[in-house]
C-alpha cells in the first residue's frame, strides 16, 4: 500500500520533528508548514490525505485554517492542542475537524487516531452492516443488539446514540454534535441527557461500567466509542 | 392638569430632597407651648413612656422638672444620661452631655428645653445646635420649646408682652420637626400659677404677673395655635407636592429686604420673613455695600443681621453701589425679585428725614414693576450716632496737623502776594481762590476730618486777615460777606467730595485686591505640577491674602476618617486645636472662632467640602483678632471652594492612575503566565512524545524497555508539576472561573485514575459510589484535578500495596466525594493545617511540592465548596470534598 500523504502544521520545530520522525516510522509521508498561510498555500499545491494542524499558530488561529480548508475539502483534519483549552478543540471539531490530539501526547494514540480519520475518509458514508466489538455484536440492518449471544434491550434514543457512535467509531464526537443528532438542534444544552444515557448504555453495553472501555468520556470535549 | 395646576418642579424636587435627608436623619418632635407652666415636659415624658413600652430606646439626656412631683413620677423608669458637671464663674453647673449621648446612641433622647443657651466652654453656644448634632447622627429626639422662642415669632411675642426675649431659636433648625401643642386655657393656667404648681426661675414677682395677665395668655394662646395650624398646613403642601396633588401654586413671588447696620434691620428681617411664609416665596437679604468701611460696631451688627436672615432661610445677596437705590433695585432685577420691603425711617431727625424720604421717593418711582414694601420697624435704643462726616474714620493726628500746616503756608502766601501786587491790584476774592485751590489739593491727601477743619481755618484766616477791615472777625463789605458764606459752602462741599473720591478709590482698591487674590490663586492652582506644589502655593496664597498662620490636615487615605496635618502648615496645631479640625472635618462644618461651634478655639476651622466629603481641613490663625469683614469672608469662602475643588481633582487623578496600574499589571500577570504554560509544556510535550515513540520505532531490549518507561514516568510526573503550578499561579491570581456541567462523576474518576497512570499501580482503587448517582454539576476539570492531587497523595504518603478507596454520597444539595485510605494517616496537629501552601508531611517521601492540598482547596472552594481532612478511627487519613449540587432537570422518558 502506497504511503499516505500527510501535512504536518505547526509553528514548533521541535514538534515537527517528530512529528516527522514519528509519522515516517510508522509509514506516512510527511510534509511540513510553519504558519497557517503556508499550510494552506502546501494543501491547495499538495492535496494531502491528512492534516496534522496546530490550534495556536502564530499568523492565522487554527480555527480560522480550518474554515478555509473546509471550504473546498473534506480531507481528514486532527488538531493539535494544549491541555486546558477545551473550548478551542470544541470549536475546531464543531467546525469541521475530525480529531484532536492533546500536546503532549501518546504516539499509540496519535497513531490510532490518525488510522481512524483515514479509515472513516476512505469509507465515505457507506457502513458495515455489523459491527463487532469484543462480544458486542450490533446488527445494524435489523436493528439488533446482542451480548454475548444475549440480546439487550435498548430504546430508541438508546439505540440511536449507539448507532451514532458506530458510524463515527474511533473519531471524537462533540456534546453538541451528538445531542443534535439524537435529539435535535434545540437540545444542544441539555448536557445532562447524554450523562444519563451514556450511563444506561454503559450499565448494558460494558462489562464494567465504572472501568468503560467501548465508550470513553472525553472530558470537556465529547466521547468516543473505542476500537 | 392645566398649566397652572402643574406642580412646581423645583418645590417637588426640594420636597423629594428634603424626605430623603429625613429618612437618614433622626426625627424631631417638639412639644410646643404658649409659655411655661402648660405642661410641655409632662406631655414630653409621657410620650417617652409610650415609646419605651413600645419596645424603643428610650434615654433622658437632659430633663427639667423644677422639683414638680407629677413630672419627677413620669421620669422614674427612664434611663437617664449622667449630666456633665463644669463650672462657669464659680458656680457649680450640670450641663447637657452631648458627647456621652453620642457614644450611647439610643434610638430616642429626650432633650428639655430646646433654646436654652450653654455654657461657654460647651461645644455649641446653643442646646439646639446640641440637638441638631443629635439628629445629624441619626438619633431621634423629643424636645420642649415655648412659642416665645421662636426666631420668626419672636417679635410678635415682644410686642404683646413687652419683653425682649434673649433666647430664639432659628426656623431653619425646626423645618422638619413634628409640632405637638401643648395648650392649657389661660384660666386653668393663671389657677396653677396662684397654685404654685409653675416655676419661673428668672422674673421678679411684679413682671410674673404683668406677663400672665389674661389678655397676654390669650394672645400667646392664639399665636401658638395659629403656629401649629400653619406647620400642618406646611406639611399638607409637601405631601400635596409630592404625591402630584394640584394645588394652587403661587408662583413667581419672590422677596428681597434691604439689609443695613441700622438696628431696625433686624425687625425688618423677621417680617419679611413672615410675609415669606405666608406667601410661600423664597426670599433675599441683600446688603449694598457703599464706598467707604464701616466702624466696628457697624460691622458687627451687619454681620448679624446677615446671619439672622441666613438663619431664617434667606438666600443672602451683597452688591456695590455708592447709590443704595440703584444697588436695590439692581440687585432686586439680577434676582427676579417680585417686592421690595425697606424700613420706615423711625426717627424723623432733620436731615435724616431729608435724606430718607427722597430716598424712598426715588425707590417708589424707579422700581417699575417690582412691588415695594415700606414697613415701620422698630429697633434697639441705641446711642446717638456721631456726626456724620467722622463717622467711619480712625482719628489721625498727622493730618490734622498737616492741614493746619498747610493752611498756615498758604496764609504767608497769601500775605506776600498781597505785598507784592498791593491790595488794589489784587482783590481778596482772587485770595480766596487761592484758599479754595488748597483746601482741594489738601483733601486729596488727607481724610475729611481734617479737609473740613482745613476749610473752617482758611475761610476765618481769610475773613480775619484779608477782608475789611483787617484784623477782626467783623465783615462790612456786603460782598465780602456773601464770598465768605459761598466760600465756606464751596470749600466744605469740594473737600468732602475730593475725600469721597480718594475713599471711594480706596474701596475699589480694595475689591481689585480681592479679586485680584482668587484669580491668583486659581491660576497658580492651575498651574502646579503636584500635590506638593499644590498644597505649598495654598499655604502661602492663603496666608498672605488674609494675614494669618495657616495649617492644612489633609487625610492619610482617601478612606481615612481622621485628617493629620500637613508638615508644610505655617501653624501647628496644638491638640486641642487639632480636635476642633477633626470636628470639622467629620461635620462638614466650619468649627472655630467666629463660628457655632468650639467659638473659643483660637483659629478657624474651615472643611474643605467638594461633593459628598470633606477632603481636608484648612486652618486659620489670624493676625488680627477682630472678626473678617463680608466681603473678606466671602473671598475666604471662595478660596476654600476652589481648594477643595482642587484636593479632590487630585484625589480623582490618583484613583484613575491607580486603577489604570491595577489593570496593567493584571494584563501582564496573564500573558506571563500564558507564555510560561507554553514556554514550559512545548518541550515536554516533545520529550513525552520522543518516549512513547521510542517503543514503535521497533524492538528495544529490557534495558532499552525499561529506561523507555523510567523516562515516560518522569515526564508524567512533570508534566504534573507543571499543571500544578500553572493552576496554582492562576487560583492565585484569580483567574480561575470555575465552567459547571452536567457530568458523570464516575467518568471523572476514570479520567483522574488514567491521568496518575503508573503511580496508581501498586494502590487498588477500589470505588464505593451510590448506584444510581444522577450526573451532578461541577467543574470537570477542577474536580478532576482534585481527584487527581487527592489520589496521588493517598499514593504517595503509604506503603505499597495500600488500598485507596473513593466514596460519595449526594445528600441535602451537596456532592460528597471523598478519598480515604488505610496507611498511617495524618500526623498530629498536621490535621488542621495540612491545607497550607507548602506543607508536607515528616513521613513523606522525597519529591513533592507540599502544594497539592492548597490547590484541592482553592479549586474546592473556587466551585463554592469546601474540603476537610480527618484520620479515620481505624486508621488512615480520610479526605472529604464538599461541593454544592443542583438538582437535575427532568429528563424526558420514552416508552418502548
Amino acid at each position: 500500500m502506497n504511503r499516505p500523504f500527510v501535512l504536518v502544521v505547526d509553528d514548533e520545530p521541535q514538534i515537527r520533528r517528530l512529528l516527522a520522525i514519528t509519522l515516517e516510522a510508522a509509514g506516512y509521508q510527511v510534509m511540513a508548514a510553519v504558519t497557517g498561510q503556508e499550510g494552506l498555500v502546501l494543501a491547495a499545491q499538495h492535496r494531502p490525505e491528512l492534516v496534522i494542524l496546530d490550534l495556536g499558530l502564530p499568523d492565522l488561529s487554527g480555527q480560522e485554517v480550518l474554515r478555509r480548508l473546509r471550504e473546498w475539502t473534506q480531507t481528514p483534519v486532527v488538531v493539535l492542542s494544549v491541555q486546558d483549552d477545551e473550548a478551542g478543540k470544541v470549536a475546531a471539531l464543531d467546525a469541521g475537524a475530525d480529531d484532536y490530539v492533546t500536546k503532549p501526547f501518546n504516539t499509540d494514540e496519535l497513531l490510532a487516531r490518525l488510522r481512524t480519520a483515514l479509515r472513516h475518509a476512505a469509507r465515505g458514508k457507506t457502513e458495515a452492516p455489523v459491527f463487532i466489538a469484543g462480544d458486542l455484536v450490533v446488527d445494524l440492518a435489523s436493528r439488533r443488539v446482542t451480548r454475548k449471544g444475549q440480546p439487550v434491550k435498548l430504546t430508541a434514543t438508546e439505540y440511536a446514540l449507539l448507532r451514532l457512535f458506530i458510524q463515527h467509531a474511533g473519531k471524537v464526537l462533540t456534546h453538541h454534535h451528538i445531542l443534535e443528532s439524537v435529539w435535535g438542534p434545540g437540545h444542544t444544552g441539555q448536557t445532562h441527557y447524554l450523562r444519563v444515557y451514556v450511563a444506561r448504555l454503559r450499565e448494558k453495553l460494558e462489562p464494567d461500567s465504572t472501568r468503560p472501555r467501548l465508550l470513553q468520556t472525553e472530558a470537556g470535549i465529547g466521547y468516543r466509542l473505542v476500537v | 392638569m392645566t398649566e397652572r395646576d402643574r406642580p412646581n418642579p423645583d418645590a417637588l424636587l426640594a420636597a423629594i430632597q428634603s424626605e430623603a435627608a429625613r429618612a437618614q436623619r433622626g426625627r424631631l418632635k417638639v412639644f410646643l407651648g404658649m409659655c411655661a407652666g402648660v405642661g410641655k415636659t409632662y406631655a414630653m415624658l409621657a410620650a417617652a413612656r409610650r415609646e419605651l413600652a413600645a419596645g424603643r430606646d428610650v434615654v433622658v439626656g437632659y430633663l427639667e422638672t423644677h422639683g414638680r412631683k407629677e413630672t419627677d413620677a413620669l421620669a422614674v423608669g427612664l434611663p437617664q444620661i449622667p449630666r456633665r458637671t463644669g463650672e462657669y464663674r464659680g458656680v457649680a453647673l450640670a450641663e447637657f452631655d452631648l458627647d456621652a449621648t453620642l457614644a450611647r446612641r439610643p434610638q430616642l433622647v429626650l432633650v428639655d428645653e430646646f433654646a436654652h443657651t450653654n455654657t461657654p466652654e460647651s461645644r455649641h453656644p446653643k442646646r439646639w445646635q446640641d440637638v441638631m448634632e443629635l439628629l445629624d447622627a441619626g438619633l431621634d429626639v423629643f424636645t420642649t420649646l415655648n412659642i416665645q422662642h421662636i426666631e420668626s415669632r419672636a417679635e410678635a411675642v415682644r410686642q404683646i408682652t413687652g419683653a425682649t426675649i434673649h433666647e430664639t431659636v432659628p426656623d431653619t433648625a425646626l423645618a422638619g420637626a413634628e409640632f405637638e401643642l401643648v395648650d392649657l386655657p389661660p384660666d386653668e393656667l393663671r389657677a396653677r400659677l396662684a397654685g404654685g404648681k409653675v416655676y419661673l426661675p428668672e422674673r421678679a414677682a411684679t413682671a410674673q404677673d404683668a406677663f400672665f395677665r389674661a389678655g397676654n395668655l390669650a394672645a400667646l394662646r392664639e399665636l401658638a395655635l395659629r403656629f401649629a395650624a400653619d406647620r400642618a398646613g406646611q406639611d399638607v403642601l409637601i405631601y400635596r407636592h409630592t404625591h402630584g396633588i394640584a394645588t394652587p401654586w403661587k408662583s413667581g413671588q419672590r422677596l428681597l429686604v434691604a439689609v443695613s447696620p441700622s438696628p431696625s434691620s433686624a425687625s425688618l428681617v423677621r417680617w419679611t420673613r413672615r410675609l415669606a411664609g405666608e406667601l410661600h416665596a423664597p426670599w433675599v437679604a441683600v446688603y449694598v455695600e457703599r464706598p467707604g468701611a464701616l466702624s466696628a460696631e457697624d460691622q458687627a451688627r451687619l454681620a448679624r443681621h446677615l446671619a439672622l436672615a441666613q438663619e431664617l432661610g434667606a438666600e443672602i445677596v451683597t452688591t456695590t453701589d455708592d447709590d443704595v437705590v440703584r444697588g436695590l433695585l439692581r440687585a432686586a432685577r439680577e434676582q427676579n425679585a417680585s417686592q421690595i420691603i425697606v424700613g420706615k425711617p423711625a426717627g424723623w431727625r432733620g436731615f435724616d428725614w431729608f435724606r430718607s424720604g427722597a430716598m424712598l421717593s426715588r425707590l417708589i418711582r424707579e422700581s417699575g414693576q417690582i412691588d415695594v414694601h415700606i414697613v415701620r420697624a422698630e429697633g434697639e435704643q441705641i446711642s446717638p450716632r456721631p456726626a456724620r462726616p467722622l463717622a467711619g474714620e480712625a482719628f489721625n493726628p498727622r493730618s490734622y496737623l498737616a492741614a493746619l500746616g498747610v493752611v498756615l503756608a498758604v496764609t504767608l502766601f497769601n500775605a506776600l502776594l498781597e505785598h507784592w501786587f498791593g491790595g488794589h491790584l489784587l482783590a481778596n476774592q482772587s485770595l480766596a481762590l487761592i484758599y479754595l485751590l488748597s483746601v482741594v489739593v489738601l483733601a486729596l491727601f488727607v481724610g475729611r476730618g481734617a479737609t473740613l477743619v482745613a476749610a473752617t481755618a482758611t475761610a476765618l484766616l481769610w475773613d480775619y486777615f484779608f477782608t475789611e477791615p483787617r484784623g477782626s472777625f467783623r465783615i462790612t463789605n456786603a460782598g465780602d460777606a456773601m464770598m465768605f458764606a459761598t466760600y465756606f459752602i464751596v470749600a466744605v462741599a469740594m473737600g468732602q467730595l475730593t475725600a469721597r473720591i480718594r475713599s471711594q478709590q480706596n474701596a475699589e482698591r480694595q475689591r481689585e485686591h480681592r479679586a485680584t487674590a482668587l484669580y491668583l490663586l486659581t491660576r497658580e492652582l492651575a498651574e502646579s505640577a503636584d500635590l506638593a506644589q499644590l498644597l505649598a502655593v495654598v499655604i502661602r496664597q492663603v496666608g498672605e491674602t488674609f494675614h494669618a498662620a495657616v495649617a492644612l490636615s489633609l487625610p492619610e487615605t482617601p478612606a481615612a476618617n481622621l485628617p493629620a496635618p500637613y508638615f508644610a502648615s505655617t501653624w501647628p496645631l496644638n491638640e486641642k486645636e487639632q480636635t476642633v479640625a477633626v470636628w470639622a472635618f467629620q461635620h462638614r462644618q466650619p468649627a472655630g472662632r467666629g463660628t457655632d461651634t468650639l467659638s473659643s478655639a483660637e483659629g478657624l476651622h474651615l472643611p474643605l467640602v467638594a461633593g459628598e466629603r470633606a477632603a481636608g481641613v484648612l486652618s486659620l490663625k489670624f493676625a488680627n483678632p477682630a472678626p473678617l469683614a463680608p466681603p473678606q469672608r466671602d473671598l475666604l469662602e471662595a478660596f476654600v471652594r476652589q481648594i477643595a475643588l482642587v484636593l479632590d481633582r487630585q484625589r480623582l487623578r490618583d484613583a484613575e492612575v491607580g486603577a489604570q496600574l491595577v489593570a496593567e499589571s493584571e494584563r501582564l500577570g496573564k500573558t506571563l503566565l500564558n507564555s510560561v504554560s507554553h514556554e514550559l509544556r512545548t518541550p515536554l510535550a516533545a520529550i513525552n512524545t520522543a518516549a512513547s515513540g521510542l517503543h514503535n520505532a521497533g524492538p528495544l531490549n529490557p534495558a532499552q524497555q525499561a529506561l523507555t518507561n523510567e523516562l515516560e514516568e518522569a515526564t508524567g510526573r512533570l508534566n504534573r508539576l507543571v499543571q500544578n503550578l500553572l493552576n496554582l499561579s492562576r487560583l492565585e491570581a484569580g483567574h480561575l472561573k470555575p465552567n459547571p456541567d452536567w457530568h458523570d462523576l464516575r467518568d471523572v474518576i476514570a479520567a483522574a485514575r488514567q491521568s496518575l497512570g503508573p503511580v496508581l499501580t501498586n494502590h487498588p482503587v477500589t470505588l464505593d459510589l451510590p448506584p444510581e448517582l444522577p450526573p451532578v454539576k461541577l467543574d470537570a476539570v477542577l474536580t478532576e484535578q482534585i481527584l487527581v492531587n487527592l489520589l496521588g497523595n493517598a499514593a504517595r504518603h503509604t506503603p505499597p500495596g495500600t488500598p485507596v478507596a473513593v466514596r460519595a454520597r449526594l445528600a441535602a444539595g451537596r456532592l460528597e466525594p471523598e478519598v480515604a485510605d488505610n496507611g498511617p494517616g495524618l500526623a498530629a496537629g498536621l490535621v488542621a493545617r495540612c491545607f497550607d501552601k507548602f506543607q508536607r508531611g515528616p513521613a513523606a517521601a522525597a519529591g513533592g511540592t507540599g502544594l497539592g492540598l492548597s490547590l484541592v482547596k482553592g479549586f474546592a472552594e473556587a466551585q463554592g465548596g469546601s474540603v476537610s481532612a480527618a484520620n479515620r478511627p481505624g486508621g488512615g487519613a480520610c479526605f472529604t470534598v464538599r461541593l454544592p449540587s443542583a438538582k437535575m432537570p427532568p429528563v424526558p422518558e420514552e416508552t418502548e
